[in-house]
């Protein structure tokens, strides 16, 4: 990143000549091992305008530096080609602002802790006079810097709640740590016998490791949904001069004329140009019929085309472009949500208050009986020491990364901090059916023979149109017929040689837009029906054993819904209804006393979802509808949904374990603490001990 | 006692060390890819 010798840095900053390298980030949603890491960085190595690729397994992205002016679109067909998907993700890196990272903070603090605790140990088994002078004067070497570098996190954080007049958990924390370290020093400077820089470095240390538990936590479900929101168009064919040249998102302004290729999703609002053309709205609408539009009538942006190219003129751009109304109704549904205060904050609540109280008590109570400033200063640090809430600070953050880690590879993205402790007390599951329960797809003719089969296997797999790719899918075991002089005609088809024999995939006419399938002179016609997505039934079935009760809403029409339901097993069915009707069903569910939580797609649903106590959206779902759902389901599996509501349940259950167990050691330690019996010696094993455990209870069964 | 004097100072200049070592492994970003790690062993050297 930065250069290593300041003087070299010079000439960067200077900033006079451009740079001569631009990074960009490709996101690979299919990558998975060494052999992918090799493929996609071989692929990109040949392309020209490259000077370097590096792949990051982790955030499943690769990062290329290129020169300025490159265009990714061909690297991406590239890496498609090499069998790699990739799209671009706009945002260059997440924003990992200096002191925002916590590691360094707790490297320092652990250093130092494991230092300090070696010399502790020499003065409690029984160190005296000069010895253990010298040995509480090298801790406090070596305490103190690292206690004002590392503890600043909780100093900033106490400080900007002490300024609005409020209190929060990290003030305690700054101040347990600030009065041990000036106590100690003052003990030191005195001969005296104790010293509890161990202590307040421990606290430190267990402290920040849930800090960096919890960032690591939020980094990682930011750079998962950037990800997801890099599957959107974030660059448009705009017609410039009668040429269409890609442009990212961002440059399209009001009036632009733009291209689309049939089966891209309408990125801004639009106006259709000229000719007549289908799309599917059941982004919008819920209805999973497509609509024909003809020249003049509006797009919505989020609409799928199916037949094309057309040319579109942009009406709205940006954040005029979702419904206005449906955007408000997500804001007010959000604003109620944004109330519910998570366990840990609770705990923290209650805790705040009862360690000032006690730790003053203790001070005013042992300087009324003894009348010594110093063993009252004393008594009360070590009561501030041993009520603070290291496990606390720890109980929650452990619980939320085991949980959400176990979630994630279940196909699961925990988005919201709270969503684990609201999905845990769900007892409604209200499902949108289009694009969640159900999918449009292709169905394979009957009578077709074995080579004709293969062969539409083959045309299927050429294509980029999303009808075709669950055709490929429910071909799946079939091999694909090799196939010579394929060409896709955009609104058309995909048309190519197998032998000599003219094979085509793709629209019978003009007029007409059933599919249709042509082997030499034989014709057989594809219909594209609504089917169930393969695991839906089993997924509401699990959900049913848990004792759930399960709804399904629609804005199809009532015989689409009851053929859906029946398949399915439901009773509960609710069609025709809109995006405000949606809403009003999960507000009435609720005042009736049950918890919801709401999956669903598209935008008719993001009102829904923002106001069900709990959301889900499919990875496929717009990106309204993800931004406003606490869980999105990156596989597409359903029955993860019932994994998910049982692991936070488990989750849920593991942090009051986790609270009580910090509240036990409490209830012992404080009265010792209270008595004056408290050594640091006792501070450093209840402290480290505490945490261990809780540590150990949150990982518990959560690695199945 | 006067061991210590020795001991001492030569302990932190180890743990020292180690810390020196922590920082430049978080600086030269060798946190930021520990699936892509394992995975890369498996590679043979180019070239």
């Amino acid at each position: 990143m930065t250069a290593a010798c300041p003087g070299c840095s010079v000439g960067d900053t200077a900033g006079l000549s451009a740079p001569d390298e631009v990074t960009h980030q490709l996101v690979l949603p299919g990558i998975h091992c060494a052999g992918c890491i090799r493929g996609v960085e071989t692929a990109l190595a040949q392309l020209p305008d490259i000077k370097g690729a590096r792949v990051n397994l982790t955030r499943k992205r690769v990062a290329i530096s290129a020169t300025p002016k490159a265009d990714p679109t061909p690297w991406i067909r590239a890496l498609a080609q090499a069998g790699y998907e990739a799209h671009e993700v706009s945002d260059v890196e997440p924003a990992r602002k200096a002191g925002e990272d916590y590691t360094i903070h707790m490297g320092v603090a652990g250093f130092a802790m494991m230092n300090v605790t070696l010399l502790s140990v020499a003065v409690w088994s029984g160190a005296i006079d000069t010895t253990r002078d010298f040995l509480h004067w090298v801790s406090a070497a070596i305490a103190l810097p690292a206690a004002a570098f590392s503890a600043q996190p909780f100093f900033r954080s106490a400080f900007r709640a002490l300024r609005v007049g409020r209190v929060n958990m990290d003030v305690p924390i700054s101040l347990a740590i600030l009065l041990a370290c000036g106590m100690s020093l003052y003990e030191v400077m005195n001969s005296g016998h104790h010293a509890w820089f161990d202590a307040a470095l421990t606290l430190t240390f267990f402290l920040l490791v849930g800090r960096v538990l919890d960032q690591r936590l939020r980094r990682a479900a930011h750079s998962a949904a950037d990800n997801l929101a890099a599957l959107e168009p974030s660059r448009v064919l705009r017609i410039e001069n009668g040429t269409r040249i890609s442009r990212p998102l961002s440059e399209i302004a009001v009036g632009d004329a733009l291209w689309l290729n049939a089966g891209a999703r309408v990125p801004v609002e639009a106006r259709l140009s000229a000719g007549d053309i289908t799309v599917d709205a059941s982004f919008i609408t819920g209805e999973s019929d497509p609509v024909t539009r003809s020249a003049g009538a509006r797009l919505h942006a989020g609409e799928i085309v199916l037949t094309g190219p057309v040319t579109v003129e942009a009406t709205a751009v940006g954040e005029d472009t979702t419904i206005r109304r449906i955007a408000q109704l997500v804001a007010t549904a959000e604003g109620a949500k944004g109330q519910y205060i998570g366990i840990a904050d609770r705990a923290a609540e209650i805790y705040t208050p009862v360690v000032h109280i006690l730790s003053a008590a203790a001070f005013l109570g042992w300087l009324y009986f003894t009348g010594d400033a110093r063993t009252a200063i004393n008594v009360a640090i070590a009561t501030l020491i041993i009520t603070c809430p290291c496990a606390l600070g720890l109980a929650v953050p452990a619980v939320a990364v085991a949980a959400t880690s176990r979630l994630y590879r279940a196909g699961l993205l925990i988005k919201s901090d709270t969503a684990l402790e609201r999905l845990a007390v769900v007892d409604t599951v209200v499902f949108d059916k289009t694009g969640t329960l159900t999918e449009r797809r292709l169905e394979v003719p009957t009578g077709l023979s074995d080579q004709e089969t293969r062969v539409l296997r083959a045309l299927a797999d050429s294509s980029d149109h999303p009808l075709c790719h669950t055709l490929t899918q429910a071909l799946g075991h079939t091999t694909p017929a090799p196939l010579t002089d394929a060409r896709e005609t955009p609104g058309q088809g995909i048309a190519a040689l197998f032998g000599n024999t003219d094979v085509s995939l793709g629209r019978a006419s003009a007029a007409d837009p059933e599919t249709t399938f042509r082997f030499g002179t034989t014709t057989y016609r594809l219909t594209a029906r609504e089917t169930l997505l393969p695991d839906a039934r089993a997924a509401v079935e699990a959900l049913q054993q848990d004792g759930k009760r399960v709804v399904m809403l629609t804005g199809d029409t009532p015989a689409n819904a009851a053929r859906m339901a029946a398949a399915l097993g439901l009773t509960d069915i609710r069609a025709g209804v809109g995006p405000e009707d949606k809403l009003t069903i999960i507000k009435e569910l609720e005042a009736g006393g049950a918890t919801t939580l709401m999956v669903g797609d598209g935008l008719n649903d993001t009102a829904a979802l923002a106001a069900a106590h709990a959301s889900m959206a499919p990875g496929s779902a717009l990106d309204a509808s993800r931004k406003a759902a606490d869980v999105i389901l990156v596989s597409r599996q359903l029955t993860a949904i019932a994994t998910a509501l049982r692991t936070s349940r488990l989750a849920t259950r593991r942090m009051r374990q986790n609270i009580n167990l910090s509240t036990l050691y409490n209830l012992i330690a404080v009265p010792l603490a209270l008595a004056g019996l408290a050594t640091p010696l006792a501070a450093s094993i209840a402290m480290s001990s505490s945490s261990i455990t809780v540590v150990l209870n949150a990982v518990r069964g959560m690695r199945r | 006692m006067n061991v210590l004097v020795i001991l001492v100072p030569c302990s932190l200049i180890l743990g020292i060390g180690a810390l020196v070592g922590f920082v430049w492994t978080l600086k030269s970003h060798q946190y930021d890819d520990l699936d892509g790690d394992a995975a890369r062993v498996l590679l043979d050297e180019e070239e």
